[in-house]
């Protein structure tokens, strides 16, 4: 402790399991009180954004799987809509319901990620095996439709890479049945558990008006009591077809963040049910041949049809100049892709706004005047993945 | 709020701004010296409400000049409606920062130091953020070789 400054200094962090990844958080305290908290991030830079400009825009697709990279599929989403709508290309009926299964499957699936670290951090263990349980069978299902667990690239410029294959709409029934029940079980370990509700409640309060100030999105915001989700106020995939409900809190503490997140694992469920009732045969592709892959069989028996896909593959297509923002709901909040286009076959400007990066910056004001023990529960339940915060 | 009555309603508030249509959301030009001026009316202006910070950024085209184009984009809540805002700004300008506005601001206009060395005045604590403190380049400009250099 030095003379002069009076506080200690503490880090926490980089290599600390309850920092998600590579976070760092330089802790300045009196006692056990923390007077100031910086996050130090960029371990895991990678410099994606520098990397998009010089691949074309479906090589891209690959970087974007590693952002989020717990719930990955959302991510391809979000560069796809945003390329498509540059282009003004739509997508079949089938392949917007396909991607909004997946973008839920994938809201599970982070969330799951969520619940069982954050849970683990406060010292629940049995929940982590619970939670990676249910999350198995999802990444067991993504690998049927892409061959991949973790980087599917499922999720295609122009619509969905291949057809479901046969066998998966009966696994994804069953855990669709299933699953409501699993988010009862969790619920009955957590909600009213003493320990947990003491580590949570009053812990880590953001108002409403300053988490709205701060630019944060996702079950963060939520947790403040801001009615707000980009799936209602800026549909994309034909989200305005869907019924459910966007549950919010009302106090802003960890409490209300755990409970908004509880609540959308069932409402994503909802929207699944929803979306396996609706969906419709048809092509999986928009009919744009020089920018959609052509089917996998035709290019094994077929010469012109591997020719295109050769081209597509190495060449890429031209973009019209121009630029564009969209964005859709993931796991943690707003992801926003911005494209400058230059009129080539390779961006311009590709600029990821990531929503955990906003989420982190008011981790200062949210753990100032709490205690060291508290900031491993605030970053939890924030819940924020480096890879998508680096880039 | 649609697009049509946000374009109507900047084109009235006597700043001196081009607007115009985008794919997306509507976009305007701002003057470097109105940009702190501007933007505080969006935020604070009764009908718009822009509450939400976005997003920051920049373009660098090294053949233009001025070199750099600074884009924002704002959000209102009450409205549901996005707004980008961009403007032009030279290699060694410093530019006002908004994080006094909007908190959100902080990180994002500290990356855009960062990552193309473009400064903001009134800043709270304008430090790199992805990179090392040490390091003397600035990636996300054009004229960074993508394999980095050696001795950073």
């Amino acid at each position: 402790m030095s003379e002069e400054k009076k506080y200690m200094t503490l880090n926490m962090g980089p290599q600390h399991p309850a920092t998600h990844g590579v976070l760092k958080v330089i802790l300045e305290l009196e006692g056990e009180v923390i007077q100031r908290a910086i996050p130090v991030i960029g371990h895991l830079h990678r410099g994606v954004e520098k990397l998009g400009e010089t691949r074309t825009y479906v090589q891209n697709i690959v970087y974007t799987d590693r952002l989020d990279y717990t719930s990955a599929m959302i991510n391809n989403l979000a560069y796809c809509l945003a390329v498509e709508k540059l282009m003004g290309i739509e997508v079949p009926e089938r392949a917007k319901v396909i991607r909004v299964i997946m973008s839920e499957l994938s809201r599970i699936a982070g969330h799951l990620i969520w619940l069982a670290t954050h849970a683990l951090d406060i010292g629940a263990m049995t929940l982590y095996f619970y939670c990676f349980r249910e999350r198995e069978k999802i990444l067991d299902m993504w690998e049927m439709v892409s061959g991949q667990r973790l980087t599917p690239s499922y999720i295609r410029i122009g619509g969905v890479l291949a057809d479901l294959p046969d066998g998966f709409m009966d696994r994804l029934k069953s855990f669709v049945d299933t699953f409501d029940a699993h988010v009862d079980e969790y619920d009955q370990l957590l909600s009213k558990n003493p320990i947990w509700m003491a580590r949570t409640k009053d812990v880590g309060i953001i108002s409403a008006e300053d988490a709205i100030n701060w630019g944060m999105t996702g079950p963060a915001l939520r947790g403040s009591g801001v009615k707000f989700d980009y799936r209602k106020a800026q549909p994309y995939s034909g989200y305005e077809e869907y019924e459910f409900d966007i549950p919010v809190g009302t106090k802003g503490d960890n409490y209300d963040r755990y409970l908004v997140r509880m609540e959308e694992l069932r409402q994503s469920n909802r929207i699944l049910k929803q979306a396996i009732k609706k969906l419709p045969d048809g092509p999986i592709k928009a009919h744009v041949p020089e920018i959609v892959f052509p089917d996998k069989d035709l290019v094994l028996k077929n010469i012109e049809a591997l020719i295109h896909q050769f081209k597509i593959g190495c060449g890429g297509f031209s973009v019209p100049k121009g630029e564009v923002y969209a964005s859709v709901e993931n796991a943690k909040g707003e992801l926003g892709f911005y494209i400058v286009s230059d009129g080539s076959s390779r961006p311009y400007r590709f600029r990821i706004k990531s929503s955990c990066f906003i989420n982190l910056s008011a981790l200062p004001e949210i753990v100032k005047g709490s205690m060291i023990a508290d900031v491993v529960a605030v970053i939890g339940s924030i819940d924020i993945v480096l890879g998508e915060i680096d880039r | 709020m649609e697009q049509i009555e946000l374009m109507n309603i900047l084109r009235n508030s006597g700043y001196n701004i081009d607007v115009f249509e985008g794919i997306d959301c509507v976009t305007c030009l701002v003057k470097k010296e109105d940009l702190y001026d501007f933007m505080k009316f969006l935020k604070t202006d009764e009908k718009l409400k822009f509450n939400m910070i976005v997003d920051v950024t920049a373009v660098d085209y090294p053949e233009d000049r001025p070199r750099f184009e600074i884009v924002y984009h704002v959000y209102s809540i009450d409205n549901n409606i996005r707004l980008r805002i961009k403007l032009k700004v030279e290699e060694n300008d410093s530019l006002e920062s908004v994080t006094s506005l909007w908190k959100g601001a902080e990180w994002l206009e500290r990356e855009v130091f960062d990552m193309f060395g473009i400064t903001f005045n009134n800043h709270p604590d304008l430090r790199r953020i992805l990179m090392n403190e040490d390091f003397k380049y600035y990636p996300l400009r054009k004229d960074f070789p993508l394999q980095g250099i050696e001795e950073s």
